[in-house]
């Protein structure tokens, strides 16, 4: 069976490829999911956001109450390396690239266009053989428009596209008014592939304090309905690849993925909560798939049921979408 | 001769770079102002940085000075080259050490920032009282004067001490010197290379032990031959003073810089010369050339090598024609002929001056860091020039108790015009000091010219004001004494306008730049009378700039360090506007570019910033203000406070005369009270209607400005109309009024009592029962209650269940309005003791942070209650805390017995019933405590009866101890795990009824924060820049080893009331208690103000596991340990990414930390299994007596 697939111009083993998530930040860890069967792995997001705001802590707390008193000028030693941040993860890339045959791919969250830019760059420099740009940013200035919003994706990936040279995908959120034109916007401004999509922080209330709380939910099979739904419409229609990611659990989650176009399916839920060797127990499941179901290969099923094949093309769209509705019946 | 290399540093560094190149082993123990030198040390070699042979030194950190010398000592013997750096106590606790060393004829340096030693009260200021008490250990002592003159003699007493054998010590003045930062040319390796020749360290090294050629060396000697072995070294003493010209000498060839033993400066001619060594010597310089420039005929002779003193070579060194010498020390001799160098002098004198004898006087000055100036050093001449000078005098000071002072001209001045001379007054928190460091390094690293800097702190943690003392000029600067004539006088803080004469420093036709609240235009009727009268009669230009405003648009927060050092070099034109500016922003770059980009964008942000907020202001020619100065203590304080105490507060303590002070130390209890400082911006303001009247906000308040009183209802008459008052919530106070009171004027404004609010407002969560809210609207209306507070009647202390947190929070606290930082994590147990038992204790306070916020004058925080009962407190050292109060309790003991036996003697005249109930009162409890004070206060009536007894005479003055007394040892774990704890362990042996409290902040604070026995595995401390790679020391489990002695653990941001209850029964355990108190600290790089958070959590993730073992249960027949934590329940990472202490690690070297966190995290599993294990056996009873466990 050929599980070959092509994603951001390289032939991937497998379009098994693992989404950014907090296990990528060891080699050892990396080593598994390939050993598991990860076609690439995406290692997680570096947060422009959070170096800098780890840089202006380690600063404000170096400085804070000294030179105040004759006795003590300062309270900690000062530090002769700031690795704070961008080095780690550009350490972690080259130490990825050293210890694996599958590809590499970098995730960035960037805050500010210079930003983008930069990171950018250096994870570049570092040996990724490809960039993930994780555009995970809430709007919320209420004097922004919508057209503000999209003109500022666009910015940041034309951006970064002109100044590298490694293939770059855009992860993003599907809060768009019309995905499939920001799709188009995005693909003209350089993606070589869409990352369908990413998972918004959505905090929680702590109802014995009172407090608002951060609160990361894995996701759930059904999420895969959003990816599946826009995959299954771009498919054919953006030249750029497409990489499903929410909600992929099981080889038959894959193997709808890669039916409605995905180039490749990324999973980072399926494995926090099962753990690295998921990785092999999906690719299983979906090689008994395609065997049950006479496929040959990724390359041979892939597309087969976006919109421009499906058989109903009109299923992927709005009035599908009422029709569902009307026929929904609650069980009361 | 090499090539000139500038470099603008301290001493301590200059002297670090010598001595770290230069040895192979350094042991280094913390103590001001020489920690530097120990602290660059062990940065340097964990990077690796090589010595001269190629490779880095061990650096050794050791538990005492005691502890480095022997460590030295021991490198020495083995024949390393060694060396190590200290100060005052320190260097006390090294002599020991140090006639061994010199007996044994060992090369070695000792570096010492030369510092008072405490006699009446501690100082960490420099004088030559240490130095001058090793004088008799046979080492050199060589004396550099300046940051030149100690980067060179590093140097060169390296190279003598190895060429001679002899020891040096090599000295320089504490701060004058040591933290003066100065443009020197830095000895390259070459010269070291030089200098230091290698059949010296070869015959050095050779002279250590080695199996393969045994020796034996510290022989036992006996009366037949000790004395003629003692006499053998004469010959290397004897050529040492010669050998150090010669190394001089070399030295000079190499470098250009020629130095004399003895080296005289002045007319050739002169008759009046002034002998004396150190700092000094260079205003003194400085003053002869003026002088002689006026005509005069006076000298100076710089002592060099005081120690052995080659009295031939000291009296040539003098110029023939001189007939009147004035020999100054820098120290005191209580009862001697004089002071260490006058006496050298005369007797250098008698044994080899020929001709006629000129006549000596000798005087002393500068000690403690006191200034010395050049009005100083002409009054020494115009008393040589004095038919009838004052023998044994004192310069800079008024002594009108034995008018030993001279008259000193305030006004007479030999500073240059074309030096400027800028003085910057901020707040420790506005980064001034570090902006103009940064400034000398600007212009004394990019410029022909000469850049000096000295920094003046106060004597408070929190809130602290700096003075910057700056110097830029053509020429080397030896004008190393404060400014007093600034030609740039720069106030970065409205509020020191209202509270200082912060203009009594500025020169006529000066530059006065503010950072003002106010624009330019409305600025002039906002300041204070005296300062617009100072601004006319001294004809200043004035410059205003609303700094915070320009930071904080520019991302810097309450640092305006930047924007301030712009408009300095804007308008001092020390360099061309532009390249100054190019050269800021340069600086800019270099400093923060590796801590990153936005950081260096925020300080370019207002860099650019800050030329269109800059304005001058044309000042009118009329004083129209009607703001005076708020006095420096309140109008009530006493006459004492006011007079003396406050004049220290406002900056004028030079000016008190010896009659003023305290003879022996001794000052009245509980005056911090009367310093209003006003350090808040927002302070905290109760709800009564969100309250629960828990009483923690009371509780953790480190500073005890939050304050809880239960009354009678009907007492409200008279309230201020803002007045806040419930009715009490504890159903045993129905019916009385409950107010919590902010003392508006001493809030520090640390949050934390916020923080720990638990009560949230029902409509709002951001609010709680406790909020923040800017101080300076309320101060007026918080201050009257505050006053209507106090007046207030306390509650009967009968009345109060102490083992209730919301009853004991009403007790009152006699520990208050500390200088500690704010939001501290030691204060909070501190007040608690006092508010407990306050009224009966003795305090035992180890040197260190505690000392320091307890017991540095002016005000002081210990305090008493309204009958005039407070604890008594004394500050003995660092290393003997355990054994002073040891020796309190044995006192009291005695006292107790022996009042016991005279009343026993008296029962017939005081009454048998009496002398019962005195002598078998329970006193448990504060009704037992209470009756007891009743029938003492019968007994000295019944006694004062009896004249003519002289049994009752005796016990009228111990009647009091029959009142229960609490002995309390307190102090941080640098004293307890570390120097004091030979004398803790004993202590904990003794069985004595004493409680010790030691606050762990796991590192020395009060030095800034070196790593001790108590810092944790995998934390970042000065000495363990790489992470602490050993675990803490467990002394709670030492101190259960014995089995009687009563150990609790706590943290009172995890459990307040397990805190609460381990001090009740620590007290009431009728033999040792040790509490070892969580204490969070500003070393550890916190928000201090959610810091009761990070307590919390050390206990969730098992670091810091509670828990109390009380023998008493042993002898029940129960477990005596109680394990009040609960297994963890966090990850240990998670608690410590919270500290930037273990954070940097992660941030800075990822791989040494994951090692080391997995390994903390491990000892936590470990730890606390141990402790499970311990807790939870059954248990024997082992009869009466001992415990065990």
């Amino acid at each position: 069976m050929d599980l070959r697939t092509k994603y951001l111009g390289m032939e991937l083993k497998s379009p098994l490829v693992v989404s950014a998530n907090p296990l990528t930040e060891s080699v050892k860890n990396l080593r598994r999911m390939e050993d598991a069967g990860a076609g690439a792995i995406v290692l997680f997001s570096l947060f422009e956001e959070q170096i800098r705001a780890e840089r202006e802590a380690l600063h404000h707390y170096l400085v804070y109450g000294t030179e105040s008193f004759a006795e003590a000028p300062t309270y900690l030693p000062e530090p002769t390396q700031y690795h704070v941040g961008t080095e780690q993860y550009l350490n972690l890339i080259r130490a990825a690239k050293e210890a694996l045959d599958v590809p590499v791919i970098a995730s960035l969250n960037g805050t500010s266009l210079g930003g983008w830019i930069k990171f950018a760059k250096r994870m570049e420099e570092a040996g990724a053989d490809a960039l993930e740009l994780n555009i995970y940013w809430i709007p919320t200035d209420m004097d922004m428009t919508g057209s503000e919003v999209e003109e500022h994706y666009v910015d940041v990936v034309r951006s970064v596209r002109g100044a590298l040279t490694i293939p770059v995908a855009v992860k993003l959120s599907p809060f768009f008014s019309n995905f499939a034109n920001m799709a188009r916007r995005l693909e003209k401004a350089g993606a070589n592939a869409l990352v369908l999509f990413n998972r918004f922080y959505q905090p929680d209330i702590d109802l014995e304090t009172l407090e608002v709380k951060p609160n990361v939910i894995l996701s759930t099979p059904h999420a895969l309905r959003l990816p599946l739904t826009w995959i299954g419409l771009l498919y054919g229609r953006v030249q750029c690849d497409l990489a499903a990611t929410s909600g992929v659990h099981t080889g038959e989650d894959v193997a709808k993925l890669l039916l409605a176009g995905a180039n490749v399916t990324m999973m980072a839920s399926a494995i926090l909560r099962n753990g690295i060797d998921h990785i092999h127990k999906v690719e299983t499941e979906l090689l008994g798939w395609m065997a049950t179901h006479e496929y040959e290969s990724v390359q041979q099923l892939r597309g087969s049921v976006s919109q421009i094949n499906a058989a109903d093309p009109s299923a992927f769209e709005r009035a599908q979408y009422i029709r569902s509705l009307q026929e929904y019946k609650p069980n009361f | 001769m090499e090539e000139v290399n500038f470099v603008t540093l301290d001493a301590n560094e200059a002297v670090a770079r010598v001595a770290y190149a230069l040895n192979e082993v350094i042991a280094i123990y913390p103590i001001t102002p020489s920690s530097a030198m120990g602290e660059w040390a062990d940065e340097w070699a964990s990077q690796g940085r090589p010595n001269l042979w190629g490779t880095p030194p061990h650096v050794v950190e050791m538990q005492s000075e005691g502890g480095a010398a022997g460590a030295i000592h021991g490198a020495l013997q083995t024949g390393a080259l060694a060396t190590t750096f200290t100060a005052s106590q320190g260097l006390l606790l090294m002599i020991p050490n140090m006639y061994k060393i010199a007996g044994e004829l060992t090369s070695t340096v000792f570096h010492i920032a030369a510092r008072s030693l405490a006699a009446q009260g501690l100082s960490i200021f420099g004088d030559h009282s240490d130095v001058m008490a090793t004088r008799q250990t046979g080492w050199v002592l060589l004396s550099s004067a300046s940051v030149q003159e100690a980067h060179d003699f590093a140097l060169i007493a390296q190279a003598a001490s190895l060429e001679s054998r002899l020891p040096f010590l090599h000295f320089f003045d504490g701060f004058r010197t040591s933290h003066e930062v100065n443009k020197i040319s830095i000895l390259p390796d070459d010269v070291l290379k030089a200098m230091i020749q290698d059949e010296w360290v070869a015959a050095h090294r050779a002279r250590g032990l080695t199996p393969e050629n045994p020796f034996i060396r510290g022989t036992a000697q006996n009366p037949d031959v000790y004395f003629q072995a003692r006499e053998t070294v004469n010959p290397f003493y004897a050529v040492l003073p010669a050998l150090v010209q010669r190394t001089m000498d070399r030295f000079a060839a190499l470098t250009g810089r020629q130095y004399r033993l003895y080296e005289y400066h002045g007319a050739p001619d002169a008759t009046r010369v002034i002998v004396m060594m150190g700092s000094g010597a260079e205003a003194a310089h400085e003053t002869v050339d003026y002088l002689n420039a006026q005509g005069e005929k006076v000298g100076l002779l710089k002592v060099r090598l005081y120690r052995p003193f080659d009295s031939e070579g000291f009296v040539n060194a003098l110029p023939s024609t001189v007939t009147q010498i004035a020999v100054l020390d820098r120290t005191k001799e209580p009862g001697s002929g004089g002071e260490p160098l006058y006496l050298d002098t005369v007797n250098a004198l008698v044994e080899a001056w020929q001709g006629s004898m000129p006549r000596v006087i000798g005087g002393r000055y500068g000690l403690s860091s006191k200034d010395f100036t050049p009005a100083m050093v002409k009054a020494v001449y115009d008393n040589l020039s004095s038919e009838t000078p004052k023998r044994h005098f004192t310069v800079g000071i008024i002594d009108d108790v034995t008018n030993t002072s001279l008259e000193v001209d305030p006004d007479f001045s030999v500073e240059a015009d074309d030096v400027v001379r800028a003085v910057f007054y901020g707040l420790g928190a506005d980064g001034t000091v570090g902006a103009n460091k940064n400034s000398i390094k600007i212009i004394g690293e990019n410029t022909p010219n000469y850049a000096q800097g000295y920094f003046v702190y106060d004597s408070k943690k929190s809130g602290s004001m700096t003075v910057s003392h700056l110097r830029f000029g053509p020429r080397p600067i030896r004008s190393n004494y404060l400014i007093t004539r600034a030609n740039f006088l720069a106030c970065h803080q409205w509020g020191f306008l209202e509270k200082y004469d912060v203009l009594a420093d500025a020169a006529p036709g000066g530059v006065l730049l503010l950072n003002s609240p106010f624009d330019a235009d409305a600025v002039w009727e906002k300041l204070p009378r005296l300062v617009q009268q100072q601004i006319i009669d001294k004809g200043l230009h004035l410059y205003v700039i609303d700094a915070l405003k320009v930071a904080k648009d520019a991302g810097m927060g309450g640092r305006i360090n930047t924007v301030m050092q712009v408009c300095f070099f804007a308008i001092s034109g020390v360099l061309p506007r532009d390249e100054a500016i190019a050269a800021i922003k340069e600086s800019i770059e270099k400093t923060y570019g590796k801590k990153g980009e936005e950081i260096v964008a925020k300080n370019i942000a207002a860099v650019d910033m800050t030329l269109d907020h800059l304005y001058e202001v044309q000042a009118p020619s009329a004083v129209t203000s009607a703001v005076e100065l708020i006095p420096a203590v309140s109008a009530d304080a006493p006459v004492f406070v006011r007079d003396v105490l406050g004049t220290m507060i406002a900056r004028k303590g030079d000016l008190l005369p010896v009659s003023a002070m305290p003879i022996d130390g001794t000052y009245p209890s509980a005056t911090s009270q009367y310093e209003k400082r006003n350090l808040a911006d927002e302070i905290p303001v109760w709800d009564p209607d969100v309250c629960i009247q828990c009483g923690k906000c009371a509780m953790v308040c480190p500073h005890a400005v939050i304050r809880i009183k239960v009354y009678e209802p009907e007492l409200l008459a008279g309230a201020p109309a803002t007045f806040k008052a419930t009715a009490a919530r504890d159903t045993e106070w129905h019916g009385q009024n409950y107010t919590i009171q902010v003392a508006p004027e001493d809030c520090t404004g640390c949050g934390i009592c916020v923080d720990v609010c638990p009560a949230k407002n029902k409509s709002a969560a951001a609010l709680k029962a406790i909020n923040m809210a800017p101080q300076p609207p309320l101060r007026e209306q918080e201050r009257e209650n505050w006053n209507f507070f106090t007046a207030l009647p306390e509650h009967d202390r009968r009345d109060i269940k102490i083992t209730s947190i919301r009853q004991q929070q009403v007790q009152q606290p006699l520990f208050e309005f500390s200088g500690a930082c704010s939001g501290c994590g030691e204060t909070p147990y501190l007040k608690l003791i006092t508010q407990l038992f306050g009224d009966r204790s003795v305090v035992a306070n180890a040197t260190g942070c505690s000392s320091i916020y307890g017991g540095n004058l002016p005000t002081t925080p210990w305090a008493k209650n309204a009958e005039g009962r407070g604890p008594a407190w004394a500050n003995s050292l660092f290393e003997d805390n355990a054994e002073f109060g040891l020796g309190m309790r044995v006192a009291i003991d005695r006292q107790r017995a022996y009042a016991g036996d005279l009343l026993m003697r008296l029962s017939a005249e005081v009454g048998d019933d009496l002398t019962e109930a005195l002598l078998n009162a329970n006193q448990n409890d504060e009704a037992g405590i209470h009756d007891q004070r009743e029938r003492v206060a019968i007994l000295k009536e019944k006694l004062a009866a009896l004249p003519g007894n002289a049994d009752a005479q005796q016990l009228l003055t111990l009647a009091d101890v029959f009142v229960k007394r609490d002995v309390w040892i307190v102090g941080g774990d640098g004293w307890a795990y570390d120097i004091g704890f030979g004398g803790l362990d004993h202590v904990l042996a003794s069985g004595r009824n004493v409680n010790i409290l030691v606050m762990d902040t796991e590192v020395y604070s009060n030095t800034g924060g070196q790593m001790s026995k108590a810092t944790p595995l995998a934390a970042v401390a000065k000495f363990a820049a790489g992470g602490k790679p050993s675990p803490k020391k467990d002394l709670g489990m030492i101190a259960m080893s014995y089995g009687n002695v009563y150990v609790a653990r706590v943290a009172m941001g995890a459990r307040d009331e397990q805190t609460l209850r381990a001090f009740i029964e620590a007290e009431q355990y009728p033999g040792v208690s040790l509490i070892i108190a969580y204490s969070h600290c500003i070393a550890h790089g916190i928000n201090m103000g959610t810091a009761m958070r990070n307590q919390k959590a050390a206990v969730e993730s098992g670091q810091w596991i509670m828990f109390r073992y009380n023998p008493l249960k042993a002898e029940e027949g129960e477990n005596p340990l109680s394990l009040d934590s609960r297994p963890p329940k966090i990850a240990l990472k998670d608690y410590l990414r919270m500290e930037t202490r273990f954070r940097m690690l992660e941030l800075g070297q990822p791989e040494t930390a994951r090692e080391l966190f997995s390994l903390a995290q491990e000892n936590v599993k470990t730890r606390w299994a141990y402790y499970e294990y311990l807790a939870h056996r059954t248990m024997e009873p082992v009869g009466d007596g001992n415990g065990s466990h």
